[in-house]
């Protein structure tokens, strides 16, 4: 009956969604674009440097009036944005290829690492999170405990220095780097071949949010095995595992969700890092050669990209929540 | 000499108290029931009654074995002549000993009322949990409904059926009749009283007293986490020349078809108890004797009282 409804109810949940990205986005955009202008960078200096070839003073007003650098700042946000709209992100000054492209290429990469990352960590996560609470106060908990506190407390770029370090360069079990082995043609590269340099990228991110879901995980089982209801279901006889499994998981699993979808967000902050200390040609890495490298055009396509991703996972979350949770 | 009787719960000496945190790492433990009584037979409905804070929702959770990690017991709990120990209690919890909770807040707010009433053990007793819910008045659709939307009423009604599903020889319902209305709350107590034609016994926790006293066959009245005073529900009918305790006596003109009149003074705090009897500080019948000990559980006219003057 309630499911129902929320079917009924769905085209006009995501209409109401659909407009509050759209205008969350263009707040980002208008952001981005005076961080940008207000910055040292000069977009027109990085084009020449880009081009490789000298070019006169006079030469460098012609391209400077072709870009519309001196228009008034509204009018080229407003040019900026009709461009955007037809799907033209413009074209990287670092990479000479189209924005879009680029985005498109990287963000498949970032996607098959961040997926394995964000579903290690929940998994893991919930898991440990769960043998925590039910062993609360003992040895397993308190083991678990400093573990995890250590885990976030460790920057994620140092973790993958330590994993390049023991897995790759002692024990030679993985890659040192990017997303498939050197000298070979892409279309040549198996899937084993990526999956074996996705494994230590992945474990690196993943060991990022794992200990912030194991403990969130850990603190809301011992809420929920504290409460009035599984007090009745001990009085009527229902044992440690039963309850975990009837009332436990049932009531830790919406928040564990939530708590997961959002981390997102996080997830694409760990990614620059990660991808950048295992050279993974995602868009992480892009995020940071474009940063350095003062391209305009690749910052703030992938800024707005990134947004998006982050807007849509945090929709879904709250999507996932209304439809699982009865009381919403 | 009467011969004695086969008890179905026997409660000696019974003391519980908290280990707490005072000011920093001081430890104080806060003794919140002290050398209580209560003996329950077949076949009958012992109603406890006494004010917030006496310790009557403690009761259910020490005899069921379910006190937190910082409690400590002192004291025997028979049932059926056999020792509770925590094993047994585990054992008997749900099987032989059911509990009716206070409130909607012992049902777990994600899961159906219908499947949570069932229980985990299989079969599931379905056919006869409807046949509860009908004879209570709950609606056919309550069991699709999820606690939120339940009504006070209706949560208790669905956590007497559970009690009653189980088919436990003692049954402890802790206040399991506000927000039914009174023809709910009859039928709820004539099913318990079914229960205890079969052998079987209730304690009954409540407030409400004129109900205690009209359903129950004996009450006990709690003071301060301690039993002063189990008497026959027939005396508190007769009026205070029949009961033993001053406090009972006190309680039965504070009620509002009695009088209405209040006693001075208030229960002592757990943390705070006076020396000797409990009730001494507001008693208006104390002496040296009752400051100085714990006045002992005497057997008068078929009911027991700790009072050194009860009579």
């Amino acid at each position: 009956m309630d499911r129902k409804e929320v079917i009924i109810r769905l085209p006009r949940i995501l209409v109401t969604y659909g407009f509050r990205n759209l205008t969350l986005l263009l707040a980002i955009s208008i952001l981005t674009f005076v961080l940008v202008m207000a910055s040292p960078v000069d977009p027109v200096g990085q084009y020449i440097l880009g081009l490789g070839t000298a070019v006169s003073p006079e030469q460098r007003i012609e391209i400077e009036e072709y870009w519309g650098v001196n228009e008034p700042p509204v009018e080229r946000y407003i040019h900026w944005m009709t461009e955007l709209s037809r799907g033209n992100l413009g074209e990287s000054v670092l990479y000479r290829r189209p924005v879009a492209a680029i985005i498109r290429e990287r963000f498949f990469n970032s996607l098959a690492l961040m997926i394995c990352a964000w579903i290690l960590s929940g998994g893991a996560g919930f898991f440990f999170g769960c043998i925590m609470g039910m062993y609360r106060e003992q040895l397993p908990d308190r083991f678990l405990k400093k573990l995890c506190y250590l885990l976030s407390s460790v920057p994620t770029f140092w973790l993958g220095l330590v994993f390049l370090l023991v897995f790759s360069v002692w024990l030679k079990w993985f890659p040192v780097g990017f997303s498939s082995p050197i000298g070979v043609l892409k279309d040549n590269v198996t899937i084993w071949e990526r999956l074996h340099h996705l494994v230590l990228p992945a474990f690196t991110l993943s060991f990022m949010s794992f200990a912030n879901i194991a403990l969130h995980t850990r603190q809301k089982l011992v809420d929920v095995l504290n409460s009035d209801y599984v007090l009745f279901a001990r009085a009527r006889g229902e044992g440690k595992w039963t309850i975990l499994w009837r009332h436990g998981l049932r009531n830790i699993l919406f928040p564990a969700l939530t708590l997961q979808f959002s981390s997102f967000a996080e997830l694409f902050g760990g990614s620059v890092m990660a991808e950048n200390v295992f050279s993974y040609p995602g868009l992480g890495s892009a995020a940071a050669a474009a940063g350095l490298n003062s391209d305009v055009p690749l910052l703030l396509g992938v800024t707005l990209f990134s947004a998006l991703f982050v807007a849509v996972g945090n929709m879904l979350a709250n999507l996932l929540y209304g439809i699982v949770d009865p009381q919403i | 000499m009467e011969q004695k009787r086969e008890t179905l719960l026997e409660i000696h000496g019974l003391s519980v108290s908290f280990r707490m945190y005072d000011h920093g790492l001081e430890q104080t433990d806060l003794q919140v029931i002290s050398d209580l009584y209560l003996t329950v037979y077949p076949g009958e409905i012992v109603a406890v009654a006494g004010s917030s804070g006496s310790g009557k929702s403690l009761l259910a959770s020490a005899v069921l074995g379910l006190l937190p990690d910082n409690a400590t017991v002192c004291g025997h709990l028979y049932y059926r002549g056999q020792e509770l120990t925590p094993g047994r209690q585990k054992q008997l919890r749900g099987t032989q000993i059911a509990l009716v909770p206070q409130s909607v807040t012992y049902l777990d707010p994600l899961m159906k009322v219908g499947a949570q009433a069932d229980g985990h053990r299989r079969p599931l007793p379905t056919a006869r949990r409807k046949g509860f819910f009908k004879r209570l008045g709950l609606p056919d659709q309550t069991e699709q409904l999820y606690p939120f939307q339940l009504s006070g009423g209706m949560a208790r009604r669905v956590l007497v059926s559970t009690a009653l599903l189980t088919g436990a020889g003692l049954v402890i319902a802790d206040e399991p009749t506000p927000g039914m209305s009174l023809e709910q709350a009859l039928e709820a107590l004539r099913m318990f009283r079914e229960m205890a034609d079969q052998k079987k016994a209730v304690i009954l926790i409540t407030h409400d007293i004129d109900l205690a006293f009209e359903f129950a066959d004996r009450v006990a009245v709690f003071y301060a986490g301690t039993t002063v005073e189990t008497a026959p529900a027939w005396d508190f009918k007769q009026g205070p020349g029949r009961l033993r305790h001053p406090y009972s006596q006190a309680l039965w003109r504070a009620l509002p078809q009695n009088g209405f009149e209040p006693v001075e003074g208030f229960q002592p705090y757990a943390g705070d108890l006076p020396e000797g009897c409990l009730f001494s500080p507001r008693c208006p019948r104390k002496t040296e004797q009752c400051i100085r000990a714990v006045p002992p559980v005497r057997q008068i006219r078929g009911g027991e009282v700790r009072c050194f003057y009860g009579a």
